[in-house]
């Protein structure tokens, strides 16, 4: 109910006391509004310069534009992996600690999971026609499964309530993320030991036109928009999430003491003294009715 | 109390508890033994597959049933109030954490043996350099003991405890998983100068683990 009314200023002098410490958004409404059209504008422009502006690949003909979006989702989830467990350690550093860094550690989670899997899926999608393959065991591919299923993990883990969720999630955070690049070298060891050749051939990897770079950039631009966009977007879901059952709970005791009231006027007016004894009889009819 | 001396009664402690309910012995065990038996079931055992891939199959097993030890080491925490108990000894957290991944160790060392064996037995595979089988799986062994503790209090008190924690920690040992077949294949039956970069990496996991987990663990307790 709050949460409708207009303006970043909100009525209610408990309501602002309770969210002093607790800020229900990063950015301002009219910043994000803001970063929401430029990331809008700036995909648009991203779509006409990837599908049109830029010519197709010598090589890989029109497939190749698939990197336009597939470059800047990995680049995305390392961003937002990066943003989570500095978040984690700034909510584990006593000085710092704040629900602040901890919605913030678990929305850039969740969006890097889902750009992960985006990147994932794009690359599968580009390997067929290119590679002929839906999937290979190449070193980067296989790092960035295991990449997707340490945050998968790490966000079930944040989805459970329980003491001390916030700081257990912090450390969570902090554990994978020091596996990164444990799994990057390994998986990169284990491939170039035991493959011969590996799928990124130089022959498929010419120089870059001068307008699929610009293109390509612009990419990374317009997707980090579109994260900033959507980590505002998430911290404040998240800090909604967080304030709704203690809403709830202030709901339900004020419907249920209006509902007693309700039944005391209806009583004392049918009936004073039935109303009365029937109250002290069963107790609290109001909370009951109230159900 | 040092640390090492806090350690070894914790460490004592669960390893007193397995002595007497014998649950790894009598169940965690047989299981492994089992998943041997399936593999050879799902792979043909008379086209020579085998053999060439033990190693993989071996550490496979291993690590599921590090997820059951890993379970079966919080869940004797659970009962009767024993976290509380734990959390008002006044042992160390760093020192408790050490006490229950030297246990995990120990438990998953004799579970190896068995398994060892088992491979050895029904795979048909040759011993090439037991230094380098024996090193890398303890390193690999420490390593995954470690992040098991770790992950195992911190899904401690948790309702979906079970659930949670093989989905929190296969992803993160998957470099352990890699290390340790990729070091028993050079020890088994390929080039041994192959495996020690391994066990290089294996070692590392292990220590950088373990100094997490000792950092780490005394907060989790706490609030477990």
């Amino acid at each position: 109910m709050r949460r409708s009314e207009p303006g970043p200023e909100r009525p209610g002098a408990k309501c602002r006391e309770r969210e002093g410490m607790n800020r229900p958004e990063l950015l301002s409404r009219r910043f994000a509004a803001m970063i929401g059209w430029l990331a809008f504008a700036s995909l648009a422009t991203l779509a006409i310069l990837g599908l049109w502006v830029a010519p197709p690949d010598a090589v890989q003909g029109d497939a190749q534009r698939l990197m336009y979006v597939h470059v800047p989702a990995a680049w995305l989830a390392y961003l937002a992996f990066g943003v989570t467990a500095l978040a984690s350690a700034l909510y584990l550093w006593p000085r710092t600690r704040s629900t602040v860094w901890d919605r913030v550690a678990g929305a850039s989670a969740e969006l890097g999971v889902v750009f992960t899997g985006l990147t994932l899926v794009l690359g599968s999608l580009w390997g067929r026609p290119v590679w002929g393959t839906w999937w290979e065991w190449e070193a980067r591919l296989v790092s960035t499964a295991v990449l997707f299923f340490l945050y998968v993990g790490y966000l079930a883990l944040r989805r459970i309530p329980g003491p001390a969720r916030a700081k257990r999630c912090a450390i969570a955070a902090l554990v994978a993320f020091v596996d990164v690049p444990i799994v990057h070298f390994s998986v990169e060891w284990w491939r170039t030991l035991h493959q011969e050749a590996t799928v990124f051939n130089p022959d498929l990897d010419p120089e870059i036109h001068g307008t699929m770079a610009f293109t390509l950039f612009f990419g990374v631009f317009a997707f980090t928009l579109v994260y900033v966009y959507l980590l505002n977007r998430r911290y404040m879901l998240e800090a909604m999430d967080e304030g709704r059952e203690e809403r709830e709970l202030e709901q339900a005791i004020a419907e249920r003491t209006r509902a007693a009231e309700l039944v005391d006027v209806a009583a004392t007016a049918a009936s004073p003294t039935v109303g009365a004894g029937a109250r002290a009889r069963e107790g609290d009819p109001g909370m009951r009715s109230a159900r | 109390m040092s640390l090492w001396r806090e350690a070894w009664l914790v460490a004592g402690k669960d390893l007193r508890i397995e002595a007497r309910s014998r649950v790894i012995l009598y169940q965690v065990l047989p299981f492994g033994v089992v998943v041997l038996l399936l593999f050879a079931f799902a792979l043909d055992p008379s086209r020579g597959l085998l053999p060439r891939v033990a190693p993989g199959l071996f550490w496979v097993a291993v690590l599921l049933a590090t997820l059951l030890a890993v379970s079966r080491a919080f869940a004797i925490e659970a009962q009767n109030a024993a976290r509380d108990g734990l959390r008002l000894s006044g042992l160390d957290g760093g020192a408790v954490f050490l006490g229950k991944a030297i246990a995990i160790t120990i438990e998953l060392v004799v579970l190896e043996v068995v398994l060892g064996a088992g491979v050895f037995l029904l795979y048909d595979v040759e011993v090439g350099s037991v230094g380098l089988l024996v090193l890398s799986a303890l390193a690999a062994t420490a390593g995954v003991a470690a992040t098991g503790t770790l992950y195992g209090v911190l899904a401690a008190g948790l309702r979906v405890r079970e659930t949670l924690v093989p989905a929190l920690l296969l992803p993160v040992v998957a470099p352990v998983m890699l290390g340790a077949t990729r070091a028993w294949e050079a020890g088994l039956g390929g080039t041994p100068s192959d495996g020690w970069p391994w066990f290089g990496l294996l070692a590392l996991f292990a220590v950088l683990y373990t100094s997490i987990g000792m950092l780490a663990f005394g907060p989790l307790l706490e609030e477990a």
